[in-house]
């Protein structure tokens, strides 16, 4: 910035100095000249800034790469389907952790998504137009929330609750039916996939929500009202026209929601339990994600395959958001098309 | 066939209409109630968990713990050096990330709308925004903290920085796209160089938008945990030295939320209220300047 600053002043403190002369007789050379260098230091300095988020994520790839090749090169694939991690005997595989991030992922999906619908509905649909603002403003509050306060509340408050409540009742009710029991079995601390799941899905249900809301929104009320006048219900305008008209938008947030639950961290390493073993089905079981196990055991790792073998889930981490987050842009970018054809 | 028969089918039809619309309508106030519960599901687990911050967090807060150190275990202490270390990377992470992002956010939405390099940013630039924080942690701790073999405060202040600058980026992008285009016309028309457009007309004029962005920028990387674990680490003692490794509200309250001490976990709860309260503020204080400027 500071190159610019002497350039800059030549022609915008003239006209209060020579207020008079200036009218009338402008000095075209000067401002001719400092203005467009000025205007190029300007412009350099914008791309420059563009280009470095592109370098930033490059060197994000490029470094991760480079630090997980000792563990790339000796496990290579394998490391995606080898559920062994022995830091004492130096074996890795990420299996256990990949599959704790896709399962908590997918219980969060699965309350995240009907869940937030139902918000959608009601806020664009039912809700008084005096309470749509603070009532939306109220949900998306709970995305400001810090995640570590979800993980805390959600050991120390929550995780009870749910095992008094939820895990033993279950426990007593299926404990002689063969495979439920084994989905519910573990010890009654409240810690483990569900919980995690759970946690995940009121973390992600705001930011499903308000892409919902968007894109519901963005529905032309003709269309709507069109549906209304031929006696259609409330709910049936949502389900046969406002779904159908904005459902890649719908995919896109749920995509969006998918990409934050992945890449959580705190709120799972509290909750999760943090246990590399993948022999029970059970809910409540203590796992791992690949965050989690990021979280707790980087600082620690010795420098060396243990590191690389963390840098390398990082790398699987990294690339699995990425997928799903340019699925998600896609999506949503086909339904601003066709809200531009349209208008 | 009778007119009787006639009126007989057609009253069996009304009939069966009107089964047909009695159900429909029931779908219908299924449908909305179960709209009805979903928000109010959204919303009972705000309450809960803001009830209980505010409870165990009350309960935990004292004078000593804005003003005494980190203790050890047992010990009583306070939470002033993690404070202190949290404010002092947000602040300078804001500062070193702010003018790149403003800059970037220019670039795409005065310089260049359509071309490769605006359509490749911001594509790059919503996979950053929505990036796994610890990724972003992993990437400092192999460019910043093995080069220089230690954990460090800059590395934090580096780790932040790379979150807050697409949240700029974005912000700035959509709100200087809201000032008409006739406003620049008219300051081109004047004879203003393009530097000056921008920095005085078109970035003036959507001043409320982006400080909003930058708002909410720090208050989502103050709530920041996991990027900070294996980059500033934490330190159970005050520190301003930049260089060494620095304590963190949010890695503190890690730290102790874990641990089956009692006094830690009560600082945490504590923590985790004076977290809360600047997070939700800073979120709030952001809303209503929008607000009031829309």
């Amino acid at each position: 910035m500071s190159t610019t600053l002497p350039a800059n002043q030549g022609p915008f403190e003239k006209p209060d100095k020579f207020l008079g002369r200036v009218m009338t007789n402008p000095s075209p050379l000067k401002t001719a000249r400092s203005g467009p260098m000025a205007d190029r230091i300007f412009g350099w300095l914008a791309k420059g800034s563009a280009y470095f988020t592109l370098i930033m994520l490059i060197g994000i790839l490029v470094s991760l790469t480079i630090s997980a090749w000792p563990a790339i090169d000796k496990y290579g694939l394998g490391f995606l389907v080898s559920t062994t991690w022995d830091p004492v005997k130096e074996e890795f595989g990420g299996l256990v952790m990949i599959y704790g991030t896709l399962m908590t992922s997918f219980i969060a999906l699965l309350i995240a998504v009907p869940v937030s619908f139902g918000i959608a509905i009601f806020l664009t649909e039912l809700a008084p137009a005096w309470l749509k603002r603070p009532l939306g403003t109220a949900i998306e509050l709970l995305a400001a929330i810090p995640s570590i306060v979800y993980g805390m509340w959600g050991l120390l408050v929550f995780g009870p609750v749910l095992s008094t409540y939820v895990q033993q009742p279950l426990q007593s009710l299926f404990s002689d039916v063969p495979y439920l029991g084994a989905l519910v079995s573990g010890p009654p601390v409240g810690i483990g996939i569900l919980s995690a799941g759970i946690i995940l899905a009121i973390m992600i249900i705001p930011f499903i929500a308000a892409v919902m809301r968007d894109v519901f929104e963005v529905t032309p009320t003709l269309l709507k009202e069109s549906a209304y006048g031929l006696g259609a219900t409330t709910w049936e305008v949502v389900s046969t026209v406002v779904l159908p008209y904005t459902k890649a938008g719908v995919i896109g947030g749920i995509m969006l929601g998918l990409g934050r639950a992945i890449g959580e961290t705190m709120a799972i390493t509290f909750v999760i339990g943090n246990f590399n073993q993948l022999d029970s089905l059970s809910l409540f079981q203590a796992a791992n994600s690949i965050t989690s196990a990021l979280a707790n055991e980087f600082a620690e790792a010795a420098e060396g395959l243990h590191q690389a073998s963390l840098m390398y889930l990082g790398l699987v981490l990294f690339f699995i958001t990425f997928v799903v987050l340019t699925l998600s842009k896609i999506l949503l970018a086909q339904l601003k098309k066709k809200e531009g054809a349209k208008s | 066939m009778t007119t009787g028969q006639v009126s007989l089918q057609a009253a069996a039809m009304e009939k069966v209409r009107e089964a047909r619309y009695a159900q429909r309508k029931l779908v219908n106030r299924v449908a909305l109630t179960l709209a009805l519960t979903a928000m109010a599901f959204g919303l009972f687990w705000l309450t809960w968990i803001l009830y209980e911050t505010i409870r165990l967090g009350v309960g935990g807060l004292t004078m000593a713990t804005l003003t005494e150190m980190t203790p050890a275990p047992g010990d009583a202490g306070g939470l002033a050096n993690a404070i202190y270390g949290s404010f002092v990377m947000v602040t300078l992470a804001t500062f070193v990330a702010t003018p790149i992002g403003v800059m970037a956010g220019i670039y795409l939405a005065e310089f260049d709308t359509q071309g490769w390099l605006a359509t490749t940013t911001r594509f790059v630039n919503d996979i950053l925004l929505s990036a796994p924080s610890i990724v972003i942690g992993l990437f400092v701790y192999a460019v910043v903290v093995t080069r220089f073999k230690s954990f460090s405060g800059y590395a934090g202040v580096a780790a932040l920085a790379i979150i807050v600058i697409p949240v700029v980026i974005r912000t700035t992008e959509s709100m200087l796209q809201l000032i008409p285009a006739g406003l620049r016309e008219a300051a081109y028309a004047l004879g203003a160089p393009k530097w000056k457009v921008i920095l005085s007309i078109t970035l003036r004029a959507a001043r409320a938008g982006v400080v909003t962005g930058i708002l909410l920028a720090v208050a989502r990387v103050a709530g920041e945990t996991a990027p900070l674990l294996f980059t500033a680490l934490s330190n159970q003692f005050w520190t301003s030295n930049l260089s060494q490794p620095m304590a963190s509200l949010p890695v503190t309250i890690f730290k102790f939320a874990m641990s089956p001490y009692e006094n830690w976990q009560k600082l945490a709860w504590a923590g985790v209220f004076i977290i809360t309260l600047a997070v939700l503020g800073l979120n709030i204080l952001a809303r209503v300047l929008t607000r009031t400027k829309i």
